[in-house]
């Protein structure tokens, strides 16, 4: 059954030159033992059109079962036996088997796919659709539209789908393929964009008038959309005019005929300006020792003369309408999908310097001071975190312990730090500054003594490091939505402490006037010193969490300290929500930006800067600032 | 007057003149050969940064604004006159290889051969706009000065208009040297991006003078620099105008309640002491002989404060004090230079503990020796601070406390 519709099938679309399939073989042997993919595809196409045998003969090559015995005829290799090709006797004698290369088997392939597109075993049907999706040509429509019934409805709709892709390419109707491609209005599917694509593209012209019946894509003026030298190019391309004489060109050609100190009469000395130049080239050209050069005038009438235009290389321009079209409306549609994603991207960067800052913006709310060993307290959570795995194999486990032992060992440096340093400078902040700055450069030397300079990795369990996705869309690495979620709670938990608990009620009272909370019974150093452990703590936790996605360094908390910084300063003090919007801003901030420039990050944090400085001429005290008569400056 | 106030200044110049005379005399270029021209070298820089420290006191010691970014204005200087050194000397070298051949080049062939050769790192040939000027050395001078004055007096401005003050404007001039780095670091800021300026110490025109003793002219030109800016520095704070800015900082509103213009002060000491840190840096880096951005990282300029503060704020010399020790020992110890220290059980390698004896020092001098390494020469000099019985000298943030109070 097969083989007659193949036959029927070629017969329809090869008719003039279906030859009998041993005087191909024999017209062609040498191709087809040494075959290559730039000249066998002639070759391929005849035997398929010799009738029958051809599809055996075809599928055996293919298969690398084509064999070639002593007496020169071709054999179909079966495990050990052999028969011969053309007339499907068996063959005694050795077979010796042909070996075409992948490009030469992708050939065949092609030319087998009618057959096997009707073929009853449904996996060399779905093989024959992959071949034609790759690789079709315009006599592959009618056999595809011959074969589009499939009692499989998932092939069914495959074969339906490709049968309009090959429409909009090969179809000779510009109608018919106006349809189809109006048919995938909406569809973003690559295999879609990669046929519309080709037909919108162009070709540059240049000449006197347009061609007739030229599907113009746009006409170009010289200037805007052109450059001079680019236009003049092509004219010069296009045999409409002399070429320029470059500057390069001038100075070799005048060296050339240097004579006796001397090019065209001028001295050599003086050929040190443009003029000078042009004109000994002049010279030279007059007495005909150079040839012409066009000069300025001559290009600028050749410019005028002649028109400038993108034209389509598809003739139609319904088509090209169309598909112009349906490639816009997918453009509209991959910019709102870049939209959501660039805001996933901008949350999660967000959910980092929230974490990362939220510790900081406690200790400066209630205490005034910045803390710049604050970065370090982060890398000394992501260390932890380091050293943790190395202890505990299970990665789920040891992330389990690593989050509460970095949130101990973080919070218990904090508090080390507050007695022994902190608490002796109050009320003098730029001291404390600087101190903290100290043991930052200790702390991050001795981290790289202990642990060396080289990155230390900090690997995620398995179950992060996927992605999530919300549709087909947009996808979101499951890492990332984990520090989301992180920050989420630990939001969740600083609300519960500080509305909720005793510790907070204090917080907030020292906050708001130390002094009057002294005298209320609440001591100021005590719960400034819990603060401090409270903010180092979660420091530590960031620090864990920017370890899952970051290379450990002994530099890893100087990346996000300045961010942190921005984020507490835009914020506004002593204010959970301020943390909140500052670290939004800032992260939204920095995504949109590189946006705007994507292959420079370098920028987009000038810029972010920039913006934060003048943000503070208007906002000094942050987005949310602290206010009432309480309030210090 | 001034030399009556401050006899200080006799003697700090005295001490300044004897040791350049002093290193004259031991160099390769002038003297006996003993002291070597790396050394001469070291000794010049160093001078420099003590500059730059001189300037960092006048801004944060005597008017309490704790400035994280001016190292900032320091390769600023660098870079200006970078560009001039860079342009003319790419130009001797471009017009020497011209000459060779057949046909004398255009002057626009001249400056493209110069603009290919100096930007052809970062794929460019064109010279930026910024560049201009680099071939005359006497507008560039002017720019060392210029730009980062104008730019501290914009930064100023925007910052002490809107009362931004004590940490806050501390993290903001931090944001600013960290966004000026990041925008150099760039390819297409026109500044060769992370490559910077290299080839500084050839000075165009005195090819034929050997470094050694380029390297004594310099250090004579830093220790000039030092000098008149010492004693500009001195005169400034001796009169009124000290006594102005010394208030600002110990209760900046109530001398502003005083009806004296707060932010103007403030402002003209940042600007002042910006183009101060420019010369110093215009002087440094032809010693240096390369610059680029990692020269703007904010940690360069935390190191200026840690500086001024070993040396003991709010008075010149401990500027300048702090910085020629703290950046000798620490090129001492970095060099390699200084011996293992083995402790039975472990063998301290001063290249790895150095950074962490200079946080630990710091952050030990900042807790018990607010005044720095100059408490030292007040007990020489039997200085006492007035007993106040811990009342403070004012109730703002930056003021000195008690233990700090000078005579």
């Amino acid at each position: 059954m097969r083989r007659i519709f193949l036959c029927l099938l070629l017969i329809f679309a090869l008719p003039a030159w279906a030859q009998d399939l041993e005087a191909v073989l024999a017209a062609n042997r040498a191709q087809i033992e040494k075959p290559s993919r730039q000249t066998i595809g002639p070759v391929i196409a005849e035997i398929a059109a010799s009738g029958d045998g051809a599809v055996a003969f075809l599928e055996a090559w293919g298969d690398r079962r084509l064999g070639l015995t002593d007496d020169g005829r071709f054999a179909i290799i079966e495990g050990d036996a052999a028969t011969d090709a053309v007339t499907g006797a068996p063959l005694a004698g050795e077979a010796k088997a042909l070996k075409p290369n992948s490009g030469v088997r992708g050939l065949i392939a092609a030319a087998l796919v009618p057959a096997q597109l009707a073929d009853p075993d449904m996996g060399r049907r779905r093989a024959a659709l992959d071949a034609l999706a790759r690789d079709a040509t315009a006599e592959h429509l009618p056999a595809l539209r011959a074969a589009l019934d499939d009692p499989d409805p998932v092939l069914a709709a495959r074969k339906q789908r490709l049968e309009r892709l090959l429409t909009i390419r090969f179809d000779p109707e510009p109608a018919a393929r106006v349809a189809a491609i109006e048919g995938f209005a909406g569809d973003s599917g690559s295999d879609v964009q990669a046929v519309l694509n080709p037909i919108l593209t162009t070709t540059r012209f240049a000449g006197p008038a347009l061609p007739e019946g030229a599907n113009v894509a746009r006409q170009l003026s010289i200037g805007t959309e052109l450059t001079e030298a680019a236009a003049y190019r092509l004219l010069v391309d296009a045999g409409l005019a002399a070429p320029r004489l470059s500057d390069a060109e001038q100075k070799a050609a005048l060296s050339a005929h240097l004579q006796d100190g001397q090019v065209g009469n001028i001295p050599v000395a003086n050929l040190d300006s443009p003029d000078a130049r042009d004109r000994a080239y002049r010279a030279l050209a007059a007495a005909g020792a150079v040839r012409p050069a066009a000069s300025a005038d001559q290009v600028d009438a050749a410019l005028a003369a002649n028109i400038f235009a993108d034209l389509y290389t598809e003739p139609s321009p319904e088509v090209t309408d169309a598909a112009r079209a349906a490639l816009n409306g997918l453009v509209l549609r991959e910019r709102a999908q870049q939209g959501v994603d660039l805001a996933l991207d901008a949350l999660s960067l967000a959910s980092i310097y929230f974490l990362a800052a939220i510790g900081l913006a406690i200790t400066f709310g209630v205490m005034g001071v910045i803390n710049m060993a604050h970065g370090e307290f982060i890398m000394m959570g992501a260390y932890t975190g380091y050293v943790v795995q190395g202890f505990i194999a299970n990665r789920t486990l040891s992330l389990v312990v690593a989050l509460p032992m970095a949130f101990l060992v973080t919070a218990l440096a904090g508090v080390v730090l507050y007695r022994l340093v902190i608490r002796h400078l109050a009320k003098r902040p730029l001291e404390t500054l600087l101190a903290t700055f100290g043991v930052s450069i200790a702390l991050q030397q001795l981290a790289k003594n202990i642990f060396g300079t080289q990155a230390r990795p900090l690997t995620a369990p398995d179950w992060l490091g996927g992605s999530v996705g919300f549709g087909e869309i947009v996808q979101i690495s499951t890492i990332r939505v984990a520090i989301f979620v992180l920050a989420l709670l630990f939001l969740c938990l600083f609300l519960f402490i500080t509305k909720r608990t005793r510790l907070g009620l204090n917080m907030r009272a020292v906050t708001q006037n130390p002094g009057m909370a002294a005298s209320m019974g609440i001591n100021p150093d005590r719960v400034a010193m819990l603060t401090f452990g409270l903010g180092s703590g979660i420091a530590g936790i960031a620090g864990v969490a920017i370890g899952l996605f970051a290379q450990v360094t002994s530099e890893l908390g100087q990346g996000y300290i300045v961010q942190s910084f921005m984020t507490v300063v835009v914020g506004g003090v002593g204010n959970i929500w301020g943390t909140l919007a500052g670290a939004a801003l800032i992260g939204g901030l920095q995504k949109g930006i590189e946006v705007l420039n994507p292959a420079n990050t370098l920028a987009a944090q000038t810029w972010m800067i920039l913006f934060i400085i003048i943000f503070i001429q208007f906002r000094p005290r942050g987005i949310f600032p602290t206010r009432g008569r309480f309030v210090e400056g | 007057m001034l030399i009556r106030k401050y006899p200080s200044v006799l003697i700090f110049l005295a001490v300044l003149a004897v040791f350049t005379l002093a290193i004259t005399l031991l160099s390769q270029a002038y003297g006996t050969g003993a002291v070597p021209t790396s050394t001469v070298k070291l000794l010049g820089k160093t001078l420099c940064l003590a500059l730059a420290a001189l300037a960092m006191d006048l801004v944060w010691g005597y008017a309490g604004i704790l400035s994280l970014g001016h190292m900032a204005f320091f390769a600023l200087g660098g870079y200006m006159i970078g560009m001039w050194l860079m342009y003319a000397r790419t130009a001797e070298i471009v017009t020497a290889t011209l000459a060779n051949a057949p046909i004398p080049a255009t002057p626009d062939e001249i400056r493209q051969g110069i603009a290919s050769q100096i930007f052809g790192v970062v794929g460019s040939s064109d010279l930026p706009l910024t560049w201009s000027f680099a071939g005359s050395l006497p507008i560039q001078l002017l720019l060392v000065l210029a730009v980062p004055g104008i730019f501290a007096f914009l930064f100023g401005w925007l910052a002490f208009r809107s009362r931004v003050n004590g940490v806050y404007l501390s993290i903001l001039t931090q944001a600013m040297t960290l966004a000026l780095a990041l925008w150099l670091f760039q390819n297409d800021s026109g500044f060769r991006g992370n490559n910077g300026l290299s080839g500084l110490q050839n000075i165009p025109g005195l090819t034929d003078v050997p470094q050694s003793t380029l390297s004594i002219w310099f250090l004579w030109a830093s220790a000039a620099a030092l000098g008149l800016c010492y004693v500009l520095a001195s005169w400034l704070v001796s009169g009124k105008f000290g006594s102005v800015i010394r208030a600002i900082r110990d209760d900046e509103a109530r001398v502003r309640f005083l009806g004296y213009s707060v932010e103007g002060y403030k402002l003209f000491v940042f600007t002042l002491s910006a183009m101060i840190c420019a010369i110093a840096g215009a002087l440094y880096y032809p010693q240096a002989g390369i610059i680029n951005p990692a020269e703007l990282a904010p940690i360069a300029s935390i190191y200026l404060a840690v500086w001024v503060a070993i040396g003991g704020r709010g008075r010149l010399y401990g500027a300048v004090i702090g910085a020629v020790f703290v950046s000798l020992l620490s090129s001492w110890f970095t060099g390699g230079k200084a011996p293992d220290l083995n402790l039975g059980f472990y063998t301290i390698h001063w290249v790895d503990w150095w950074q962490v004896l200079l946080g630990v020092a710091f952050v030990l001098v900042t807790l018990f020796a607010p005044k720095g390494l100059s408490s030292i020469i007040d007990a020489v000099a039997g200085l006492r601070a007035p007993k106040r019985h811990g009342a403070d000298l004012g109730p703002d943030l930056g003021a000195l406390r008690e233990r700090e109070a000078e005579a």
